[in-house]
């Protein structure tokens, strides 16, 4: 078997299992917390009578109470197939998946392009730090702190700068009251100017921690065998760089797996900042009112991203490592 | 007819301790069509004596001495001129031939990023060279489409002897080569080094090892270096057969004799340690460990003393007036 | 490399020493700062009557140095806001300190259950490999692909009522598989180190190779691994705090943050309340981040750069 096809069966068998792993856990937890949280649960809808009739037949089809737990297992992997994640208490009658379905193209439009840009650009001031002595000495405690920041704290930074102090950017929402979204010009450009403070809290953190991590692997690298053997045989600096730079930029891509599981959890508190209307947004609505559907709907959904996007990295790292195809030949791995 | 003339060479590593005098005072040349061993332990200076030649970073530093390749000397050339020399015309597989190639590129690019910097500009005819000389030393000229890491260790230090002589380097350092090999391998890599030498890719190489069976096998001259200073120079034979120096007989006694059985033979190691190179004693750098250490010793540098034809030794019990 | 001997050389290390000084700073003012404020840890002024004590509010969106009465039963007191007071009048100098104290016990708390669970899994992966190492090392890349914070919501989000102590408990629970990871990387380098070999050639128990061989090597990188998951322990639990899934009761810099937020401290320019919380958590963390790298220097001298 060739070792590409050996890395992409045992990539999918893992996330296969994780996938599983999560749905198991979020059919787990709420029965497994002391203090009955479904009964909690039902008990809310005391007050809303037309509710708790359609809640009682979801838990009758979803958590199936009165079942076995293997059987109330099935018939909960069975709804979330079907993409049935219950309704949401705090925005009753809305299905859960509705309201997620609606907060999404807000996350990944901040998301995508703060990972991308995050990472790009920090992966270049980490190599010219790692290049550059003097400057390292300058850059580098700027890298750590923005690194350092909490998420929602720089958020929070940007927008005492930048609304309060200067006036320059709203504050919150992801356009203005008045405007109904449309593929207009006058709402991109107002889509675009909600959208500058939140992008820039998870850029500019995130991009602390890519700097770092090329200034150190370049570091690294400038110094390995290939590196002295190349500069031995003549090479110019800007063809050493070259090989180092490729080498460096390796696990940079590989720790796309590792900063993305932190940049979606700084999504969701940097949205509250901004009352964004993504998931982050979503899942604090759900937790200040103990909305159990919503957050087990987010967990899901946020998981699911975050899977899907490893995928794709780990395919994409096997086409730029020749290491991937020959450690995964033999059993090796 | 001489291609490298070192003359009095110095190199010395700066520490924040003081200067390292790690090559202290070395003389010798290399002949066309010659292969040049120069022997020691580790740490005696000949590692850092071949790297000189080649490229001098900080720690390392010239501290005098001159050494003229081709009429000019390495030691006074720009960066931008030594980078043009190294490669096409002074050359070196490193000791860590193994992994000396850039893992996450294909052979042919490597080359073809090295040779573009020397000015080729066929980049087909440069692959077109790489294949032969694949398949001169038994690979398959597929390796050039290979990664490094597809290769195993011996495939590796292979490759990486092509690579070093692609561009016919008038003068190849092979820096401790093949101390990380088996005996096996050894006897391949030598032969392979022969074969250049005959076919003309390389007119002379330097060959820097601890191993002085090794030399016996391959080197035409040898050079013997303790703590950064030449103990002994001279022809193999004579080298072998009459070491003059005490140090090169004791080298030559911790060997395994040729044709006596590894079981009967006792491995004798030489007693003691090297001196610290930081600030040597004024007298002979030996004397901590000589067996036949006098007062002299102690005191005066021994001179380098000529003991027969083109074979010289610092010591000072060959007398020592003259050189 | 003895402890002495590496402590003496991590000191010459400039940056080892400013990450040093700042961490030592800011765990004075977490044990010793709510020494020096008259107010709780809720901000509030306790106000002693009889065997009881009620905390009182004092005048409410005061910048910072501002002098201010309360009134007590043993009439009136003058207190300092150094950093002003909240929308509630509550003292934010005293929440602050406060809320660093549990910072740090998070940190020691969370971050050292996530380190011995990293270095145990990592470590038994690493030394016994095969079928042990396999499975392990599935569930530490599964757990690696989870969004901790999503996996903390959902922890988190269950339990009706949470201290300090179930939050870093939940957190080191979670924060531990990038750690195994690295600790199982570093154990397969070092089981065939020659020294290993050695050993077990010489027919030493396993028990005593770890603990005689490998053990004594690893003692820097674990502590390495313990300074990192003592900083993003803390950064966890900020976040939780500010999406209200902290501690049920109390205060910490994350709830801090969120009233902040909540309540428009922004808007209304109160920037003492809402800058102050992250900013020394930010300074504490790139405090860490220094030390670690200063020891990553003195260990590997591969990323040691001249003058320092």
């Amino acid at each position: 078997m060739s070792g590409i096809k050996r890395y992409l069966i045992r990539k999918t068998l893992i996330y296969t299992l994780t996938f599983f792993l999560a749905v198991t856990i979020d059919f787990i937890i709420p029965r497994m917390m002391p203090g009955d949280p479904i009964g909690v649960l039902l008990s809310r809808f005391a007050t809303l009578p037309e509710a708790t009739k359609y809640l009682h037949g979801y838990f009758v089809q979803a958590f199936g109470l009165n079942k076995p737990l293997w059987e109330q297992y099935l018939s909960f992997w069975n709804a979330v197939l079907h993409g049935d994640l219950g309704v949401s208490i705090y925005y009753y009658p809305k299905p859960v998946t509705e309201i997620l379905k609606a907060a999404i193209p807000y996350d990944l439009a901040l998301l995508f392009p703060a990972l991308v840009a995050s990472w790009f650009v920090g992966n270049w001031l980490g190599a010219i730090a790692g290049k550059n002595r003097k400057l390292d000495s300058y850059l580098m405690p700027v890298f750590y702190f923005l690194q350092a920041s909490p998420y929602f704290w720089f958020a929070i930074l940007l927008s005492y700068l930048f609304t309060f102090k200067l006036g320059w950017f709203p504050i919150s929402g992801a356009y203005s009251y008045g405007i109904i979204p449309s593929l207009s010009w006058e709402f991109i450009k107002d889509y675009l100017y909600h959208w500058i403070l939140p992008f820039l809290s998870l850029f500019m953190v995130q991009l602390g921690g890519w700097a770092i991590g090329m200034r150190n692997m370049i570091i690294y690298e400038v110094e390995a065998d290939y590196i002295r053997y190349l500069e031995a045989l003549g090479a110019s600096e800007r063809t050493l760089m070259k090989h180092a730079f490729k080498n460096a930029m390796l696990p940079q891509v590989t720790g796309l797996a590792i900063q993305l599981g932190l940049l979606v959890a700084g999504n969701v508190t940097v949205q509250i900042v901004f009352s964004y209307p993504g998931i982050g947004y979503v899942l604090m609505q759900g937790i200040m009112n103990q909305d159990y559907f919503l957050i087990q709907g987010a967990f899901l959904v946020i998981i699911l991203t975050v899977l899907i996007a490893n995928f794709t990295i780990d395919l994409l790292y096997a086409l730029i490592d020749p290491r991937v195809r020959t450690s995964y030949t033999e059993e090796g791995g | 007819m001489s291609l490298l003339e070192v003359r009095n060479l110095k190199i010395y590593y700066k520490t924040p301790a003081g200067y390292v005098r790690a090559v202290d005072d070395v003389t010798f040349h290399v002949s066309k069509g010659e292969v040049f061993g120069i022997a020691g332990e580790s740490g005696c200076g000949k590692s850092t004596l071949v790297h000189s030649l080649i490229l001098r970073k900080p720690p390392m530093e010239h501290a005098g001495g001159e050494a003229v390749f081709k009429g000019r000397d390495l030691m006074k050339l720009s960066e931008e001129e030594a980078r043009k020399i190294r490669y096409t015309e002074l050359s070196i597989i490193p000791q860590y031939a193994m992994n000396a190639l850039n893992p996450t590129k294909k052979i042919k690019d490597i080359v073809w990023d090295l040779a573009r910097e020397h000015g080729h500009t066929n980049r087909s005819e440069v692959e077109k060279l790489l294949r032969e000389r694949l398949a001169m030393v038994k690979l398959t000229p597929k390796v050039a489409d290979m990664y490094p890491v597809e290769l195993s260790g011996g495939m590796k230090q292979r490759a990486t002897m092509v690579v070093s002589t692609l561009l016919n380097p008038d003068l190849l350092i092979a820096d401790e080569i093949t101390s990380a090999l088996d005996v096996t391998t050894q006897r391949v890599v030598l032969e392979l080094l022969h074969h250049f030498m005959e076919e003309g890719i390389v007119k002379s190489i330097i060959f820097v090892t601890h191993d002085l069976a090794l030399l016996d096998k391959i080197a035409d001259r040898i050079m013997i270096l303790y703590a950064g200073k030449m103990a002994e120079l001279g022809p193999t034979e004579e080298v072998i057969n009459e070491p003059a120096h005490p140090y090169t007989q004791l080298l030559l006694n911790s060997l395994p004799r040729m044709g006596v059985q590894y079981k009967k033979q006792k491995l004798k190691g030489i007693p003691g340690y090297p001196i610290s190179l930081l600030n040597p004693p004024k007298g002979c750098r030996f004397y901590t460990r000589c067996p036949y250490a006098m007062q002299q010793c102690k005191n005066e540098e021994p001179p380098l003393v000529k003991v027969g034809e083109n074979h010289y030794a610092a010591c000072h019990l060959l007398g020592g007036e003259n050189q | 490399m003895s402890l002495k001997r590496t402590l003496r050389i991590a000191l010459k290390n400039s940056k080892f020493k400013v990450g040093i000084a700042i961490v030592t700073i800011m765990a004075i003012f977490a044990l010793l700062g709510p020494l020096t404020t008259p107010f709780d840890n809720m901000g509030y002024y306790p106000i002693k009557f009889g065997s009881t004590t009620f905390p009182k509010p004092t005048t409410p969106s005061l910048p910072p140095m501002s002098q201010d009465t309360v009134y007590g039963p043993s009439g009136v007191v003058n207190v300092t806001h150094y950093l002003g007071t909240d929308s509630f009048g509550r003292d934010i100098y005293a929440q602050l300190t406060y809320g660093m104290r549990s910072s740090f016990f998070i940190g020691i708390v969370a971050g050292g259950l996530a380190t011995l669970l990293g270095l145990l899994i990592g470590f038994v992966a690493g030394y016994k490999g095969g079928w042990t190492d396999e499975s392990l090392m599935i569930l530490t890349n599964i757990m690696l692909v989870i969004p901790t914070m999503a996996l903390l919501i959902i922890i988190a989000a269950y339990l009706p009522y949470r201290g300090t102590g179930i939050e870093s408990l939940i957190i080191g629970l979670t924060a531990w598989p990038w750690a195994a990871r690295a600790v199982r990387a570093q154990t397969l380098s070092l089981k065939n180190r020659e020294f290993v070999n050695l050993a077990r050639l010489s027919g030493l128990s396993d028990l005593r190779i770890i603990f005689d061989q490998i053990m004594p090597n690893m003692v820097s990188y674990v502590f390495m691994v313990f300074i990192l998951q003592f900083g993003g322990s803390i950064l966890a639990a900020v976040g939780l705090d500010f999406i209200g899934l902290g501690p049920t009761r109390g205060m910490s810099l994350g709830i801090m943050l969120q009233q902040a937020v909540l309540w428009n401290a922004v808007t209304l320019g109160y920037w003492w309340w809402a800058i102050p919380p992250g900013l020394v958590i930010a300074i504490l963390i790139t405090g860490l981040y220094f030390i670690n790298t200063g020891l990553d220097e003195v260990f590997n001298p591969r990323l040691r750069r001249g003058g320092e």
